[in-house]
């Protein structure tokens, strides 16, 4: 697109000249809701809630007509980017498709409308789902006992660090640091504080594996525990995963897998083989669970034996009473950390990882796994033939996993473009930019992971587009600068946002 | 090939040439050895889609839905009616499958979804700022401790006997980890009664209505708690805030909740959404998400995340919280469930319930044997007390496609009434009931 | 401010903060160079009048949109004004670092620590 060219056009989601919120669509006297009949004696409101305790006015909550909610909404999502209508190469995000028959799945009566406190007897194949994705998420592991109650990534991170603090205490030892690699996910450091420790940084080499030295210098006996993300966030496997997993045990600490970027290596090993403890896994990563523009996820955790006698109340478990099989709800865990939310968990999740699971089997697993490091190598191998490599360079020039780090710091400094006006510009182009800025150690840090559901033709677009980028902004480097153009709003100024900020609509 | 791969034995050839390795093993070369499974994962192999379907429609059929059964179940999720047009926007591509909005100019859909929400929650909360939600409602309880302790500094949470069971239990497991104590002070007459309190109290936490269904007074609270130097939280049930006093407008400074009620389905206990709203003073505690407005390079209004510098990504070990996501999906449900209601409705829905509760109540307490646990004003839920044991009651409802509701205790059961159930299900459970105690 | 600029009556700090010594009370700030390498500021967690710093700790936080950074004390000393403007102004850090984007006022403690910081031309040269 030419720099002439790339005036912003109006599409049908932009046409209105100021999209309205739901509460500028209001007007007194409007509804979509119609109360069903009281049925029972009128009764006065203040002899049942006396006056002192109600609020003087509604709440200003919109008076619309369902009509008009419908057009609203729907006018809303048309200002949303989204997977199912093109390449997201979200690296870290892992955005790969998701099967519509988990929805249908999720929304039968028998899942959607079971209250969490229903009788165990009146809820086996939901507790019975539970156990069978319990025991399958343990096999990909190798870690066999599974708790599915942390709601997200990070609240497994939480427990898993929860769990070192309870198996340390209940040895009778105080530790006080854990370990994480500068590469981390600023979720590791976030939880580490929550769980009251202290958070020491382990450097990268220059390969961009963990620096052994440093991690033997920095292992102590004050060490909980080593957080650890394998493949990393620079999407390579970590060789030395061994002597790293004989460090950490050798000082009686744990070792922490944060399964972030498990869709690397499902049915290739496993982190209970590697020497890993605990283990948290992103379902709405690897297995699929929709992210709904910022969750629900769900974040399982797998442990080892020596950690099992801890994980969160309730688990799930089969029992084998007279040759009758059932399946209970344990609360009886006397050294348990406890709950961490309430009832059972994001079920909604579990049923479609768990339908996943099922329609892709053990080899599925191992295939999508294998297509999902093949397309990461293919799309930087046809980034190189491109010439993209000439001005964002892989950070660290060896075979990836499933995904991979690029450096725009030539970029920077010969078309004095930043990473971020690449994003941007990409936006026009009909693709979701790949991860900005992150892993921090990597300047001007470009994370692409494309997935294993993408086909080889999204791949080389997605290259060819690249490039033209790049050459467009040889040539004229403020149409990078400016973008985008095309999206329902342009660049936005999220300065003034955070000076002043308005973070509901004044009414 | 799997059903949602696309790689053809041709494709895969040429891939492996441009990369410049022989196989895809080659690709895996950095895993040592003796780490690579000898043989397949010891799961099942897969199937189709239709055996899929067939197997997890035959799980689902072994549970009792509240499509199968009148339940009077509630204890923190009830069974309300979710309109249809629900289902109808939120399984859209376009909010079902986006990622957090990291590109703002291309997430502008949910970005505002999202301030609507916001905006929504501040008014039923009554204070200025609201999160873009968070996990679910007992979380969203310890959550807010950890931003007292951040707050003030403090040692203890005094907390109500009232508050959900599964928030009291999660947050000890929380507390434990960063190092504060959890102080449960009784009900009394069904209400908190507070002890007095001293200079290490971080945060008063209390719940609006409470587990037993009572409504609390607030400003009392709020007062006792600021008057010790502490902040005052509250968990809220969002559907009884629609006619109860706001708990901002009483002084609470944080006020947080489960925000399954609003249109989000049971789903045996998640995913749902936590709400989280506070004062302007605790702004830059905030924990999760937050929309705000701003304006574009042509001046039009757009939306962005803000405030990012609170968050884990950016400050790391010191964030206000680890928290990484939102529940924008059920978030979205919430706000379009309070849009479909409307100002007035949410007030009429409101008394309704407040209504056929009280019928129910005092139909109930009519039958000999039963008496009420406590007789404050209730909006949807109260508990029975069943003298000879609520067990049998159980037993003989269940037997008859009823769910009496929850065993509170051997003699206690906790009553809740949804607009879904109609004066024929109460008078069938009432009916039920004698029967039992007969 | 477009271009970099180290006024010649400024002390400097190695962790990119200024001071303006008057006898036993001095004015901090950020420099330049660490304004423009936070890009747009959006919040200084200003500490409160009678706080005291510690020459080399860091006493306050900028914010930008992406991005924290301590503040690090030039000097020892407490703190006996904060510039209040910047609560509804943030961005005067990046427009005007030596002037309206001042930070806070400090009554020194031990003005003799001052011999241990750069001169501009000294600080600049540190930057390259």
């Amino acid at each position: 697109m030419s720099a002439t060219r790339a005036q912003r056009t109006l599409s049908f989601a932009q046409a209105a000249d100021d999209e309205l919120t739901i509460y500028e669509r209001s007007k007194p006297g409007r509804r979509a809701f119609t109360p069903p009949p009281l049925e029972v004696p009128e009764r006065s409101l203040e002899e049942l809630l006396p006056g002192a305790l109600r609020r003087p006015e509604p709440a200003r909550l919109p008076e619309v007509s369902e009509p008009e909610i419908v057009r609203h909404y729907n006018r809303l999502s048309k200002r949303n980017f989204d997977l199912d209508t093109g390449f997201y190469p979200l690296g870290s995000c892992t955005m790969k498709h998701n099967p519509k028959l988990h929805e249908r799945l999720a929304a039968l009566p028998g899942n959607a409308k079971l209250h969490p406190l229903q009788d165990p007897a009146d809820a086996q194949g939901a507790l019975e789902l539970m156990w069978r994705l319990q025991h399958a998420l343990g096999e990909i592991s190798g870690l066999p006992h599974v708790s599915l109650q942390p709601s997200a990534g990070s609240h497994g991170e939480l427990a898993g660090v929860l769990l070192t603090r309870a198996y340390h205490e209940d040895r009778g030892e105080q530790r006080t640091k854990v370990l994480t690699p500068d590469t981390a996910h600023g979720t590791n450091p976030a939880t580490v504080t929550m769980a009251g420790y202290e958070v020491v940084k382990v450097g990268t080499d220059a390969n961009g594996n963990v620096d052994l030295e440093d991690l033997r210098a920095k292992a102590t006996p004050e060490v909980a525990c080593l957080m650890l993300t394998n493949p990393s966030t620079l999407g390579l496997f970590e060789p030395q995963i061994s002597q790293i997993a004989e460090i950490v045990h050798g000082v009686g600490a744990t070792l922490y897998y944060d399964g972030a970027n498990l869709n690397a290596i499902m049915g290739i090993c496993r982190p209970g083989d590697m020497g890993f403890d605990i283990v948290h896994f992103n379902l709405h990563k690897s297995f699929t669970q929709p992210h709904g523009g910022g969750g629900p996820g769900s974040g399982p955790i797998a442990v080892s034996e020596r950690i099992e006698p801890y994980l969160p109340r309730p688990q799930v478990v089969r029992v084998e009473r007279d040759g009758e099989v059932s399946f209970e709800l344990d609360h009886d865990r006397p050294r348990s950390i406890g709950r961490l939310r309430g009832f059972q968990g994001n079920y909604g999740v579990f049923v479609r990882s768990y339908a996943y699971i099922r329609s892709l089997g053990a080899e599925g697993l191992r295939e999508a796994s294998e297509v999902a490091v093949l397309n990461a190598n293919y799309l930087l191998a046809r980034l190189r033939e491109e010439g993209v490599l000439d001005l964002l360079p892989a950070a660290y020039p060896r075979l990836c996993m499933h995904e991979f780090v690029l450096c725009g710091t030539p970029m920077k400094r010969e078309l004095e473009i930043r990473t971020l006006d690449l994003a941007k510009r990409l936006l026009d182009h009909g693709v979701h930019p790949p991860t900005v800025y992150f892993p921090l150690i990597v300047d001007e840090a470009l994370l692409v992971e494309p997935t294993e559901t993408e086909t080889r033709e999204t791949l080389e677009r997605f290259a060819r587009t690249v490039a033209e980028v790049l050459r467009e902004a040889k040539d004229d480097p403020e149409i990078a600068r400016n973008a985008p153009y095309t999206a329902p709003v342009r660049r936005l100024d999220e300065a003034a946002a955070a000076r002043h900020p308005v973070v509901r609509q004044p009414l | 090939m799997s059903r949602y791969t696309s790689v053809t034995d041709a494709d895969l050839q040429e891939m492996l040439a441009t990369i410049g390795v022989a196989s895809i093993e080659q690709l895996f070369a950095d895993i040592p050895a003796q780490l690579r499974l000898s043989g397949p994962l010891a799961l099942d192999a897969g199937r189709s889609e239709q055996e899929v379907y067939d197997e997890l429609r035959g799980l689902a059929a072994r549970n009792v839905s509240t499509e199968d059964e009148i339940t009077f179940l509630g204890a923190g999720m009830y069974d309300h009616y979710v309109p249809a047009l629900i289902d109808s926007i939120i399984m859209r591509s376009e909010f079902l499958t986006p990622y957090t909005p990291y590109q703002p100019e291309i997430s502008q859909g949910g970005l505002q979804a999202m301030f609507e929400y916001q905006t929504a929650i501040s008014e039923l909360t009554g204070l200025p700022v609201s999160n873009a939600s968070v996990y679910e409602g007992p979380s969203a309880v310890a959550a807010a401790g950890y931003v007292a302790k951040h707050h003030n500094g403090r040692r203890r949470f005094v907390v109500s006997a009232g508050l959900h069971p599964h928030a009291i239990e999660t947050l000890r497991t929380l507390a434990h980890g960063y190092d504060m104590e959890v102080e449960v002070v009784a009900l009394s007459a069904g209400l908190t009664q507070l002890p007095a309190l001293d200079d290490q109290v971080s945060a008063v936490i209390v719940a609006q209505p409470n587990f037993l269904g009572a409504v609390e007074q607030l400003e009392r609270i709020a007062d006792a708690a600021h008057a010790a130097g502490a902040l005052a939280i509250c968990a809220a049930d969002p559907i009884p805030l629609g006619l109860l006093q706001a708990p901002g407008a009483q002084g609470i400074d944080i006020v947080v909740g489960e925000g399954q009620t609003l249109g989000n389905r049971l789903d045996f206990g998640g995913p749902s959404f936590g709400f989280f709203a506070v004062t302007q003073e605790l702004v830059r505690r905030l924990p999760g998400r937050l929309a705000g407005e701003t304006r574009d390079l042509d001046g039009r209004r757009g939306f962005v995340l803000t405030l990012q510098t609170r968050e884990q990504h950016i400050r790391r070990e010191k964030a206000t919280s680890n928290i990484c996501t939102a529940q924008a999906l059920n978030a979205l449900a919430g706000v379009i469930y309070l849009s479909w209601l409307g100002r007035r409705g949410l007030v009429e829905l409101g008394e309704l319930l407040v209504k056929r509760t009280a019928y129910a109540r005092e139909q109930l307490a009519a039958i000999p044997g039963v008496t009420l646990s406590h007789t404050q004003p209730v909006v949807r839920e109260f508990p029975i007390r069943v003298d000879s044991g609520v067990d049998r009651v159980i037993s003989h409802c269940k037997a008859r496609g009823i769910n009496p509701g929850y065993r509170l205790a051997e003699d206690q059961l906790l009553i809740a009434i949804t607009e879904q159930r109609s004066r024929a299900h109460i008078d069938l459970l009432v009916e039920n009931v004698k029967e039992a105690l007969a | 401010m477009a271009q970099a600029s180290y006024p010649a009556d400024l002390s400097y700090h190695a962790e990119h903060d200024w001071a303006r010594i008057e006898g036993e009370e001095a004015t901090f700030g950020i420099t330049w160079y660490a304004q423009d390498s936070l890009g747009e500021i959006v919040f200084f967690d200003a500490p409160k009048v009678g706080t005291r710093l510690t020459k080399d700790e860091s006493y306050s936080e900028v914010e930008s949109v992406k991005a924290v950074s301590d503040v690090v004390a030039p000097l020892s000393g407490e703190v006996i004004a904060v510039n209040e403007a910047l609560a509804s102004s943030p961005e005067a850090i990046n427009e005007d670092p030596y002037g309206e984007g001042w930070l806070v006022r400090v009554r020194l403690s031990d003005p003799s620590e001052a011999e241990s910081l750069m001169d501009a031309a000294a600080y600049e040269a540190s930057l390259t």
